[in-house]
């Protein structure tokens, strides 16, 4: 089971990835919009690559709930367990 | 038995000619932006869209669609007068009966051919190139014109911040007829309907009516639910398109995807790893999302920009209200 920091970290290079924001300022506390600047559309992109990379669902419902780093690191390690 | 039946006989069909007109007036962003808080640069990130086109005072759905199936008539050197059927994808007719198509058809000067539209939102002109080819090649058409045609801008809220932006104006056709060698490949369509609301008319008719004030319903969409459906599962479509008509990727020489939002464009292309050398339709840039207009507007661009040529071969996906989508390769004339 990956820790808390490897998901984040695999989650901060994600960020990067799809939007061009340093993965070093990807931290747990950081809110995905007012933080990060990561528009609805950019958090469509992040989810599906993160579905992908920790092999989890996370429905469109569920979205509007990660609202933070944070929010989206403990929601995988909730479904990586489940 | 009796085998009396004339079963007709049928023929390999493509696509033979492209005609298109665009509304007239030119709206940048700049004129919305203050009903809805917002700025240039924040639809631009968005959308990837700088402007689009809305109808001017004289023109409406009929003009548009009689001008751009004149054109199409007259790119194809086929005459009204031989066409069997007219077909008409659109949304936006705001005649529950009878059908644009009937009025086109009349217009057009042909002689009295089957005319009828058909109701699949921004997917339908795919979906109507799939009819139209089947058409033809069992033999009950000869010639079929097929047209997309929007007037979205009367079903747009001016302060709705997911959508006011999006949509534009224009018509589209294509005339359909027989051909030596296949030039539109089979069709993949379907639909979602369990995503009926994602994209829908705001308010039913009926209730309409009901309000004391009755205003227009508008076009309303959830962004982010679209945008996912679209820009993944439309990738999956697309390959499945070009496994069915036995193509690779890398033998296309056009993506015409509709255009919706750049952003879809650009995650599809990314999502379904187009070779460098397969140019993509970007038309949405200056003339909004028209919906079922938006393939054959975006190919006539690719036409005027050189960067489409006769004889190229173009993978079409049309995607949207239903949620339905439709799928084809064909040769361009």
């Amino acid at each position: 089971m990956a820790s808390t920091e490897e998901i984040r970290t695999d989650l901060a290079d994600i960020v990067n990835e799809v939007t061009g924001i340093p993965a070093a300022d990807v931290q747990l506390e950081k809110s995905f919009t007012d933080d990060l600047d990561v528009d609805s559309l950019s958090m469509v992109e992040v989810v599906v690559a993160a579905e992908e990379k920790f092999d989890v669902r996370i429905p469109d419902d569920q979205v509007k709930n990660l609202k933070t780093v944070g929010d989206a690191v403990s929601y995988i390690e909730k479904a990586q367990a489940a | 038995m009796s085998t009396a039946w004339t079963i007709p006989t049928g023929t390999h069909a493509a696509v033979l000619g492209l005609g298109v007109d665009r509304g007239k007036r030119v709206v940048p962003n700049s004129e919305l932006v203050a009903a809805i808080d917002s700025s240039d640069e924040w639809i631009q990130q968005r959308s990837g869209i700088r402007e689009r086109r809305w109808v001017g005072p004289d023109e409406d759905l009929v003009t548009m669609s009689l001008a751009a199936s004149q054109a199409a008539l007259a790119a194809s050197s086929v005459e009204a007068a031989q066409i069997d059927a007219v077909i008409v994808a659109t949304c936006t007719w705001t005649m529950q009966t009878p059908s644009l198509a009937a009025k086109l058809a009349y217009l057009l000067g042909t002689q009295a051919p089957a005319a009828f539209d058909i109701s699949a939102a921004c997917a339908g002109f795919c979906h109507a190139v799939g009819i139209a080819n089947d058409m033809v090649r069992s033999g009950t058409a000869r010639y079929v014109l097929v047209v997309g045609a929007e007037l979205l801008s009367e079903m747009t809220s001016r302060t709705d911040r997911g959508t006011a932006f999006i949509f534009g104006d224009g018509a589209g056709a294509v005339v359909i007829g027989p051909s030596d060698v296949p030039g539109i490949g089979p069709v993949v369509w379907g639909s979602d309907g369990e995503q009926f609301d994602a994209i829908r008319q705001s308010v039913d008719w009926r209730d309409v009516l009901a309000e004391e004030e009755p205003t227009m319903p508008y076009i309303a969409m959830d962004g982010a639910t679209v945008f996912r459906w679209a820009a993944y599962q439309m990738a999956k479509v697309a390959q499945e398109t070009l496994d069915r008509t036995g193509i690779r990727v890398e033998e296309i020489d056009l993506f015409v995807p509709h255009q919706a939002n750049m952003r879809i464009i650009d995650a599809m292309a990314r999502a379904m790893k187009l070779p460098e050398h397969v140019r993509i339709a970007r038309d949405i840039a200056d003339q909004g999302n028209t919906s079922a207009a938006s393939i054959p507007l975006a190919l006539a661009r690719m036409y005027a920009d050189g960067e489409a040529k006769s004889g190229d071969l173009a993978l079409l996906i049309a995607f949207g209200a239903g949620l339905s989508y439709a799928a084809q390769v064909v040769r361009v004339p």
